[in-house]
């Protein structure tokens, strides 16, 4: 046994996958929802229009750094208080480098004009899901990028109900809405478990983001924690094959 | 508020995208310059659990016991269930009810 994987197939296109991939996200939804309702209600608390919310959540398209952009707002923008935003934006955002990076050996065999565009609905949601689908030997892309398509489109008009009801929703910490990213993560934890061995680069993520967390302010300790955790996986040796107990002689 | 889309906005959103966009392509570009050697799997595979915990669990920590027993009911259920769904409707509603029962964080 010298590889721990078998090698996966190639991607490919067949609409059979499109619902399994939609499926596979609906638990997402109604987070996705809740959550862009308090964007919006963010949004409108801090003077942007309808019109700007819709721009930005159909172009920037990442639910966590537009909530820590709006949050920080600044009454005028100035050229040195967008490049502040800027920052800010690629300190949360980074990690899609990291999920676009993993789809390549899935992805790597279709044409460029096709699996380009398909990296831009990398999320966190819909990349776990499609990485639990490969990690079953799933190679159908219209799972990845069918799943995608429907986030996108919840995310557009979640922002809405909830910029035009913001009056309700200052505080959406009462209902939870906070609790939508860190649940969804830690449903997701669960199945990616593999034994204590394959937790250990979990371990070093983890303990390298609580103490960035603390030293660096901002949003550095999520790209910091997952690269020392992937790091920490490749330095360490393959794993012994499995013999069967007693074998030994 | 006159303005509809004003436009130092606009600049504004053009560069959050900009710099959004080069991360979600820029991975999948630079890994086509790699090898996908043993080491370098060992490395991808690792990735989806250590996303999780880095931008988890400093957030569990710092929100405080609401936070960390909502998380924690949400795996719970998960182990139990393993039903994504609920598990995010429960993390949400023990949260909810926590605060609305009186207690911080």
């Amino acid at each position: 046994m010298h590889s721990t994987k078998i090698d996966k197939a190639p991607a490919y296109w067949s609409s059979a996958a499109i619902v399994p991939g939609i499926v596979a996200i609906g638990p997402m939804l109604p987070g996705t929802l809740a959550f862009g309702m308090a964007f919006g209600a963010l949004c409108a608390q801090k003077h942007l229009t309808l019109a700007e919310v819709e721009v930005m959540m159909a172009t920037v398209y990442g639910g966590l750094s537009q909530f820590v952009a709006v949050q920080s707002w600044p009454d005028r923008l100035t050229p040195s208080s967008i490049a502040t935003l800027a920052l800010l934006t690629l300190t949360v955002n980074i990690r899609f480098m990291l999920m676009s990076a993993t789809l390549r050996p899935w992805f790597g065999t279709l044409p460029a004009w096709q699996a380009y565009p398909s990296m831009l609905l990398v999320t966190d949601g819909g990349w776990l899901a499609a990485m639990r689908y490969r990690d079953h030997g799933g190679a159908d892309a219209w799972f990845y990028v069918g799943g995608g398509i429907v986030l996108y489109f919840v995310w557009l008009f979640s922002a809405i109900p909830g910029f035009l009801l913001a009056e309700q929703l200052t505080d959406p910490r009462k209902y939870g809405v906070d609790l939508v990213m860190p649940a969804f993560y830690a449903a997701m934890l669960v199945p990616a478990w593999k034994g204590p061995r394959r937790a250990i680069p979990w371990v070093v993520s983890g303990v390298v983001a609580l103490v960035v967390h603390h030293v660096l302010p901002g949003w550095w300790f999520i790209i910091a924690g997952a690269l020392s955790g992937a790091v920490s996986a490749g330095l360490m040796d393959e794993p012994a094959p499995v013999h069967p107990q007693g074998s030994a002689a | 508020m006159t303005e509809f889309l004003r436009s130092d906005v606009m600049l504004a959103f053009a560069v959050m995208t900009a710099v959004t966009v080069a991360s979600r392509l820029g991975g999948y570009w630079l890994m086509g310059y790699v090898n996908v050697t043993p080491r370098v799997r060992r490395m991808l595979d690792a990735l989806p659990g250590s996303i999780i915990v880095a931008a988890a669990l400093p957030v569990a920590v710092n929100g405080g016991p609401v936070v960390m027993f909502a998380i924690l009911a949400a795996m719970a259920v998960t182990i139990i269930r393993r039903n994504d769904f609920i598990a995010v409707i429960t993390g949400m509603a023990v949260a909810a009810a926590a605060r609305a029962a009186g207690f911080g964080g």
